[in-house]
């Protein structure tokens, strides 16, 4: 009757435990001991069977005999496996004695891979491992759309800007920069903030600064007339024009060039001085 | 009867001929009462563009006044931004308290500020880093000078703090990857600092920034450190500052931002150029990122038993659109 269920179900007919491949077929059953459909390992085509099967941990070793046939529900007999690896092939061997070669043997080799895989489970489980958090798809959109928003509320050139002005007026940066309307700036602030007396004493520090840039100036090819200073308003409007033209020339160039160090600052602060007509060979000196 | 016989006027014309200039509905009238779906759509539509009109009539109407009173007219009103609308924090810090002065001076970022400490930083990544957050690693390491990349090999992050404090670093920084990206920054700082993770994302590689300048140089950078308001925003700001050294190399002209808006942190790195004294120009080299806070955690790195400063919980934090925390 075995050979029987073979014919109909693992060979010909319709078996639902069976699972077709191009080249193998698999069988789904869980109490197959190999795991493929053959005339050998189908459960329900051998009357005589055993497997191993582990649970939690431990593992299990079924029997299914002929006599317990017309009894389902005691079908399999299980019988538990020691956790020592060599003792308990040697209950394998103690309960599958007189069991075809093929059934002893194969089951020995699963309970050898089931050992295996526990092994590692146990060894993965000190490990750290990496946690895995689902992302929600309506946050992630929302969170993306806000970041977007948030960069364009900040214009970011712009603060940095600001804030880098901001801490050149308040002087961070010591003598590293000198601008002469800066500095002219700061002293009429401080002009109108302390005594005159005092503002004698700038005056006098301006006329330094004035005659230290005027060396620097010449070291350059370039004049610094006297009368610039006084008039101060015309020359900051001036200085306004062309310093746009010069922006416009500049920023062209502005990726291309990177900036250089303190050569290059000198640059921009000779150009501001020069008149107009000492502007074309400016030009081509930044290009 | 004639409240009825009203919307059937006007519903009949729908899809006819032009609507009038002036459509009169009845008050107890509403549009969504319609059931005929083309015909609701285009009273719909008629409604909208009155409201369209009365809104272009009444605004040159203001416009009119407002030439006419020349001088005398009243300031143009402020547009209302999330900024302005923002739900006033109590734990905005205000620049004279006191108090917050007095715990500045004796957290744990105290001995920085003092200039007892130099920092040294350790950067590393989780398991198995992917080229790109190498890379990321490497560029990060340019960018905070006396920083150290070290190549995790599945350490757990409690054994390498013990080591890290005795090898005398001062701020541990890692950078969570997860297919191929960096997504996640974790800083701490090391000697039993608080403990924050961020969420990164949008990371550009300096190879990806467009205009950029050459590759930053040794010199330390200045810190810009922009709207950090309230207390959390506050110490989170101190652990970026502590991350520089203390003193900027002004000579090298580069200068980091990390700039909050509305929870989120940008980072940036630039070199800049004063061209007079009113105009500077940046140039942005380094990598850049956004961070947003997930949670602070006083002491070092403990997932399990730490103390938690602030999580980043959605469903409370996250309701009012114009609520933020940093």
């Amino acid at each position: 009757s075995p050979q029987v269920v073979w014919d109909t179900l693992g060979n010909r007919q319709f078996c639902s435990y069976k699972i077709t491949t191009k080249t193998q077929n698999f069988c789904r059953n869980e109490y197959n001991l190999t795991g493929l459909c053959n005339r050998s390992s189908c459960p329900l085509a051998n009357s005589q069977y055993a497997t191993i099967r582990e649970e939690k941990g431990r593992c299990y070793l079924y029997m299914k005999t002929i006599e317990r046939a017309p009894f389902p529900r005691r079908l399999w007999e299980r019988v538990l496996l020691s956790k020592n690896y060599e003792k308990a092939l040697e209950e394998i061997d103690e309960n599958l004695i007189y069991w075809p070669r093929f059934i002893r043997h194969k089951c020995k080799q699963r309970f050898t891979k089931i050992t295996q895989y526990l092994i590692r489970i146990r060894k993965l489980t000190l490990k750290r491992q990496r946690k895995l958090v689902p992302l929600r798809r309506k946050i992630e959109r929302r969170e993306k759309r806000r970041e977007e928003k948030a960069l364009v509320a900040a214009q970011l050139d712009n603060a940095i800007e600001k804030e880098l002005l901001e801490r050149l007026k308040q002087d961070t940066y010591g003598d590293i920069y000198n601008f002469p309307i800066h500095a002219f700036d700061k002293a009429l602030q401080q002009q109108d903030a302390e005594s005159e007396s005092e503002s004698d004493a700038e005056k006098e520090e301006e006329d330094d600064e004035d005659a230290d840039k005027r060396e620097f100036v010449e070291a350059d090819d370039s004049d610094l007339s006297d009368f610039e200073d006084m008039d101060k308003l015309e020359t900051s409007s001036e200085e306004e024009e062309e310093e746009e033209v010069e922006k416009v020339s500049r920023s062209k160039s502005k990726g291309k060039t990177p900036l250089k160090g303190p050569a290059r600052r000198k640059r921009p602060y000779i150009e501001i001085e020069y008149e107009e007509e000492t502007e074309p060979a400016t030009k081509t000196k930044a290009a | 009867a004639g409240d009825g016989s009203g919307p059937a006027g006007s519903a009949a014309q729908g899809g006819g001929p032009p609507a009038p200039e002036r459509v009169l509905f009845p008050p107890t009238f509403s549009v969504s009462e319609i059931k005929n779906k083309q015909r609701r759509h285009f009273m719909f539509l008629r409604w909208k563009q009155q409201q369209r009109k009365e809104k272009l009539a009444a605004k040159k109407k203001r416009r009119k006044e407002r030439e006419a009173l020349g001088d005398k007219a009243p300031p143009k009103p402020i547009p209302k931004t999330i900024e302005n609308q923002r739900v006033y924090d109590e734990t905005t810090v205000d620049p004279n308290d006191e108090e917050v002065a007095f715990d500045e001076a004796t957290d744990e970022f105290a001995p920085y500020f003092n200039r007892q400490t130099v920092p040294k930083i350790l950067i590393t990544t989780s398991d198995r880093p992917r080229g790109r957050t190498v890379r990321f690693c490497e560029q990060l390491s340019t960018v905070i000078p006396n920083s150290h990349v070290y190549y995790r090999r599945g350490l757990a992050l409690k054994r390498i703090i013990p080591q890290c404090i005795a090898r005398d670093f001062t701020d541990l920084i890692v950078i969570n990857e997860d297919r191929n990206i960096p997504n996640g920054l974790l800083l701490c700082h090391l000697p039993d600092g608080p403990t924050a993770h961020f969420r990164m994302s949008s990371v550009r590689l300096r190879k990806e920034i467009k205009r950029k300048g050459k590759e930053p140089t040794e010199h330390a950078p200045e810190v810009i450190l922009n709207n950090f308001t309230t207390r959390l925003g506050h110490s989170i700001g101190r652990m970026f500052a502590s991350l520089f050294p203390h003193d900027p190399q002004f000579i090298g002209r580069q200068v980091a931002t990390f700039h909050n808006q509305r929870d989120y942190i940008f980072f940036r790195f630039h070199r800049y150029i004063f061209k007079s004294e009113k105009k500077v120009g940046i140039q942005e080299l380094g990598p850049r990122f956004t961070l947003k806070l997930r949670s602070l955690q006083k002491g070092t790195f403990d997932s399990k038993f730490g103390e938690y400063e602030w999580i980043h919980k959605r469903r409370e934090m996250d309701t009012s659109r114009r609520k933020f925390h940093l």
